[in-house]
């Protein structure tokens, strides 16, 4: 799309900012207890203030309230937007983003506001309008525009209830890489696997095999790790290992709580140790808790299975 | 009044820790889920258009996701607290078969307002949901 073309564009989606989606539009049900007890039952709720109208009777609101979390739930289309919803504001909206090429479509926040409780039978009646679209974005699903929707809820008294905003995400998608596999399983990630080059391959190889190598200078017995093809000391290319005994003290360490990384286990700690060969090596602590470590405390070694793929040695407190 | 306690603001401080809880996501809670939200867009309850949009099988909603993330404050709470918002950023989508963890912690007391910020991550991609519940509590009586 040249510069005019987006202009053209912009103009047109633009245009939908303030446009009504849903005119005030009472809930085919009044609240009711069959539809908050089911609901309740299937996430799990047991609040009495929704539940339990003895309990309820004496709390200091007097009766049971509907749950907040329902006040979309309401005013919901039925059964028959399985066969597809009436063309409104957004659904026009959601098409002009299509027909040029935004067809990805991802819903970013939802936020919704309670300004007043509501109880078995109010009557909750929806306004929608389509409140803002951003500028053009690039983000990391693609590029596109962000539409926000403002829902506002109205009871019987033509009280507010509460209010929603819905970000939605319209973006050009990138190349997918395959259309979702026909197995069942869901793929459960795994490590990634260690990168095995000219200089480091053998020490892989040998921690599969469940050895942990030193890497040492064949001139000067200097040890090195991780492995390298030429010794710091002597600048000799000539080398052989040794096996390490896996004994250890922890020089340094921290617990890593941010990202979560696929595949890893959750708040890893990492740490330096100073392995009784004297070299210094980098691994993962387990089988302690992280405000138990110290710096200095001594550990041992073991090369173990982490996933279906990985040998990898991890320390454990001596 | 009752055996259900609710907390006021002299028991809560920044820093508290809501008692963590795991989330099976089962097929049945996807799908009643979307059906007692009202929900029938068919990706929550077809998993032949679910894949057709690029996932596995059928995901989560999302007004089962803010049923679980309030109920996860109130649990906490105790039913006399009363919901004030609900601020969610939706991440990956949760599928049938994996383990939702719910973590929380207080972020802010401002009288008898709490902000609770909780976190739904899965055990296979992730952030499932991240946001702040608002909680007016109860005077201390």
């Amino acid at each position: 799309m040249n510069e005019q073309e987006q202009k053209a564009f912009e103009d047109e989606i633009y245009a939908f900012v303030g446009k009504v989606v849903y005119p005030t539009t009472p809930a085919p049900d009044d609240i009711n207890e069959t539809m908050i007890r089911q609901w309740s039952e299937i996430l799990g709720e047991t609040n009495p203030a929704y539940l339990d109208a003895d309990w309820a009777a004496n709390s200091s609101r007097g009766h049971t309230i509907s749950p907040p979390a329902m006040m979309y739930v309401w005013g919901q289309e039925g059964f028959q937007v399985t066969k597809g919803r009436a063309p409104n504001a957004m659904s026009t909206l959601v098409e002009t983003f299509n027909r040029h090429g935004f067809t990805g479509v991802l819903g970013t926040n939802v936020k919704q506001d309670y300004m007043k409780e509501s109880c078995i039978g109010d009557n909750i009646s929806v306004h929608m309008v389509i409140d803002n679209i951003s500028e053009r974005k690039t983000t990391a699903r693609g590029t596109g525009y962000f539409f926000e929707t403002l829902s506002t809820f109205t009871d019987q008294h033509d009280d507010v209830v509460g209010t929603q905003r819905f970000k939605v995400l319209k973006f050009i998608p990138q190349e997918q890489p395959a259309a979702a596999s026909d197995t069942d399983a869901l793929a459960v990630p795994t490590r990634i696997p260690s990168p095995r080059g000219h200089d480091n391959k053998w020490w892989w190889d040998a921690c599969d095999e469940g050895k942990v190598l030193i890497q040492r200078c064949k001139s000067c017995h200097t040890l090195r790790h991780p492995p390298r093809p030429m010794c710091g000391e002597c600048q000799s290319m000539e080398w052989d290992s040794i096996e390490s005994t896996l004994d250890g003290e922890v020089m340094s360490y921290t617990c890593l709580r941010h990202p979560v990384i696929p595949g890893y286990p959750k708040d890893p700690i990492c740490a330096v140790i100073k392995l009784a060969e004297g070299t210094h090596f980098v691994a993962n602590l387990v089988g302690c808790e992280y405000e138990d470590l110290r710096i200095g405390m001594k550990v041992k070694g073991k090369v173990e299975q982490v996933d279906e793929k990985t040998m990898l040695p991890q320390f454990y407190p001596v | 009044m009752s055996e259900y306690k609710t907390l006021t603001a002299a028991d809560v401080s920044v820093g508290d820790k809501l008692q963590s809880t795991d989330i099976d996501i089962s097929t049945g809670l996807v799908v009643c889920g979307a059906l007692a939200t009202r929900d029938f867009e068919p990706v929550h309850h077809s998993k032949a258009e679910a894949q057709a949009v690029g996932l596995p099988d059928v995901f989560m909603n999302i007004l089962t996701s803010q049923g679980l993330m309030t109920r996860f404050a109130t649990d906490w709470s105790g039913p006399e607290a009363t919901v004030n918002s609900i601020d969610l950023k939706l991440g990956a989508p949760n599928i049938p078969g994996m383990v939702m963890a719910m973590t929380g912690e207080v972020t802010a007391v401002n009288g008898d307002t709490v902000d609770i910020n909780i976190l739904g991550e899965n055990n296979i991609w992730g952030m499932h949901m991240q946001g702040t519940v608002q909680l007016t509590l109860p005077k201390e009586l």
